[in-house]
């Protein structure tokens, strides 16, 4: 049986990455924004797996692990904010979340 | 011999009426004040009479000021027997001034009501800067204490700082006289140049050596400096406005002291006169024109005080007569005895003010001989010294200069003379204005002026009446500079007094016995009149050719072109630029979080980019 050549993992990590990129700057839901970004993080993990197994080496397993925590905990606190957010304000449109800017 | 006492004394005093005045009662401000000028002057006599004959100065070194290679200045006091002069002269006046001020002030509040102590904590640091002037033994130290007295001189003319025509006076005194300044810091770059030093008596001893060029230009150059601080031909124009200060100021600064540390300063270079013959002569004719000048402009002036202003500025060309015809000790003396009569003179004018609350106008006195009589007498004998009546004092020292003059141009002795007869005119004109006729004033009940004032009044009377007998000034100083030829003449002596006296008597005339004939020679002579009375349109002549082009020029060029234009121009034109570029990014700052999203991405496409044209990593 042949191996799944390398470059198709990458092809598809960066298939993801970009679905992750469109996904962030088109949708308006904070929800799907999050997701978007949960969607980048693992296309870039499985960039990791990838060159960790082709190479041999663990560090891209670890990086991979760490990258799943700090997801984890992005999660935590986001989906908190986002209650938060729709608590206050009633919307979960993007474009109205400026108060920053004044 | 701790001569640095001498000006440290009045230095105490400024600075404790200056930081603490505020809340001293008026007694506690004349202890310090006047204790500090008196103690001065004691100590002045003790040094004095300590450093014996003098022949040679004494001088005390306390640092090196400045150094520079070869090029040192140091702080040195230097006691000559010319010193000593100066020295009485100023502390000894200062003195009785500081004491008749006492009286002159008490009524003064000034503005803000911080008069008082504010006048003698400027008058303690004018004499600290004179004191500097006389006893500096090199020209910076000189200098020091010739830019302080300019600034004193500047505070008390704008004592009454709330009234605009003393500020101004007070601004035109200090402008005049940095053009002077500037002349004098000419003269002493270019001594340093071509001597090396600044001392004295280094300069003074190589200048025999020196080329005549150079000599007559540091010659001319220093006598830049003279005519703005002692209101010479063509800078003279401040000293009459200068009246705008209180009285004592008057007599103390603008005719004693201050305005004759031109000619001190000249007949202290007399070294580099001496080999300078056009300097001198250049000298000699600015004095003895400034002089008649001056002289004629007081005959028409209704100002009691600006009479005897134009009568200082007449007074100091004599003084420069003298030095530029080389009779330096008969300058000096005349320094002497002006100092004596003319402080009198405005003393007892500002006696008059007292007694009149505050009238200046001779058109609004008269009469006063009966009311004031003290006073009239005091003035009087001011009087006949600045006529130059003998025995009196401005007899000697005046004819000593005529003589002089006479041997050096027969010309300047005969305007001289004339002059004389000019003076006696005028000061006469103005006592017989102010004490006899009737009484043409607003002030009901003019009263005597207290003794504080009435007694440094006598005892300048006395000095004015036996000052030139007793202080033989020229005979003191006659080993100091060099030997002018001797010679009595008595026949042009009596031709000078005679003038004198020929102008009392024409002033007696005119003012007393017919006082219509005045009015209808102003009346027949109207153009003359009418220039006189304004002083030859010589103020409106400088407004026109120098202050209106510069003001003007520097409204047009300078203010609106170059500093708007250009300096601000720089200044702001890089704020706005700033503000443009900052414009524009500001719009990147859009607040929708997509939008900055958008910029991560496309930052790091072209960093993919920028790596893929690059190569990639290494």
């Amino acid at each position: 049986m042949t191996e799944v050549p390398i470059s198709w993992y990458l092809t598809l990590s960066a298939i993801l990455f970009a679905l992750g990129v469109a996904g962030f700057l088109f949708r308006r839901s904070i929800i799907t924004v999050f997701m978007s970004i949960e969607l980048m993080l693992n296309a870039v993990n499985l960039s990791f797996i990838t060159f960790s197994y082709q190479l041999k080496q663990v560090n891209g397993h670890l990086f991979a692990f760490f990258v799943m925590v700090v997801a984890a905990a992005e999660a935590a606190v986001g989906l908190a904010i986002i209650l938060t957010i729709f608590k206050n304000r009633s919307t979960l449109n993007i474009d109205d979340i400026d108060s920053m800017k004044n | 011999m701790q001569l640095w006492l001498i000006p440290l004394l009045p230095l105490a005093g400024f600075a404790i009426n200056g930081l603490f005045g505020r809340r001293f009662s008026k007694g506690l401000v004349n202890v310090f004040a006047v204790g500090s000028v008196v103690l001065s002057f004691a100590w002045v006599l003790k040094t004095i009479l300590a450093l014996g004959d003098l022949n040679s100065a004494y001088v005390e070194h306390y640092y090196t000021w400045i150094q520079s290679g070869t090029f040192t200045v140091n702080w040195d006091f230097a006691v000559d027997r010319l010193t000593a002069v100066m020295l009485l002269v100023v502390t000894g006046i200062g003195s009785l001034i500081h004491i008749y001020s006492i009286g002159y002030m008490a009524h003064e509040h000034g503005p803000n009501h911080g008069g008082y102590y504010r006048f003698f904590a400027y008058m303690n640091l004018f004499m600290f800067f004179m004191l500097i002037l006389v006893l500096g033994a090199n020209f910076l130290v000189l200098f020091v204490g010739w830019e302080g007295v300019g600034l004193c001189s500047y505070l008390l003319i704008g004592f009454y700082f709330d009234k605009k025509f003393a500020t101004d006076a007070g601004n035109k005194a200090f402008i005049v006289n940095r053009i002077g300044d500037f002349g004098f810091s000419l003269a002493m770059f270019y001594i340093v140049k071509n001597f090396g030093s600044l001392d004295f008596s280094t300069v003074f001893s190589r200048a025999a050596n020196a080329p005549v060029e150079v000599l007559t230009l540091i010659g001319l150059l220093l006598m830049v400096g003279a005519a703005g601080k002692s209101a010479q031909i063509p800078l003279y124009v401040w000293l009459p406005d200068a009246m705008a200060g209180p009285t004592p100021v008057s007599a103390l600064i603008h005719a004693a002291t201050m305005v004759t540390a031109g000619v001190y300063m000249t007949a202290r270079s007399f070294p580099i006169y001496t080999h300078a013959p056009i300097a001198m002569e250049v000298i000699a004719v600015i004095g003895i024109a400034t002089a008649f000048f001056a002289a004629t402009i007081g005959i028409a002036q209704n100002d009691i005080k600006k009479v005897f202003a134009y009568s200082t500025v007449s007074q100091l060309g004599y003084m420069f007569v003298g030095v530029g015809v080389g009779a330096f000790s008969a300058g000096i003396y005349h320094l002497v005895t002006h100092a004596f009569f003319k402080a009198l003179l405005f003393l007892g004018s500002g006696s008059v003010i007292h007694a009149l609350s505050g009238e200046q106008d001779l058109r609004n006195m008269g009469g006063l001989r009966s009311k004031i009589p003290w006073t009239f007498w005091t003035m009087m004998c001011a009087g006949v010294a600045i006529a130059g009546i003998p025995p009196f004092s401005g007899f000697y020292s005046k004819d000593e200069i005529l003589l002089a003059a006479y041997r050096h141009a027969p010309w300047m002795y005969w305007l001289g003379t004339v002059t004389a007869g000019i003076t006696a005119f005028y000061v006469f004109r103005a006592m017989f204005l102010a004490f006899f006729g009737d009484y043409r004033g607003h002030e009901h009940h003019p009263h005597e002026s207290p003794p504080v004032m009435m007694i440094p009044l006598t005892i300048l009377a006395l000095l004015s009446l036996g000052g030139g007998y007793f202080f033989k000034v020229p005979h003191f100083l006659s080993a100091f500079f060099p030997p002018l030829e001797a010679g009595e003449d008595s026949s042009l002596m009596a031709i000078s007094v005679a003038a004198g006296l020929v102008g009392i008597l024409i002033a007696y005339i005119l003012y007393v016995a017919k006082p219509a004939v005045a009015d209808s020679l102003a009346g027949s002579f109207k153009g003359l009149y009418t220039l006189i009375l304004n002083k030859y349109f010589v103020d409106e002549v400088y407004d026109a050719t120098v202050v209106n082009p510069v003001v003007s020029g520097s409204r047009a060029l300078l203010w609106k072109g170059v500093d708007v234009e250009v300096i601000d121009g720089m200044a702001n034109g890089v704020a706005s630029r700033a503000r443009d570029v900052g414009g524009v990014l500001r719009l990147l700052q859009s607040g929708n979080i997509r939008s900055y999203a958008a910029w991560v991405l496309f930052g790091s496409v072209m960093v993919i980019v920028a790596l893929g044209v690059a190569g990639g990593l290494r």
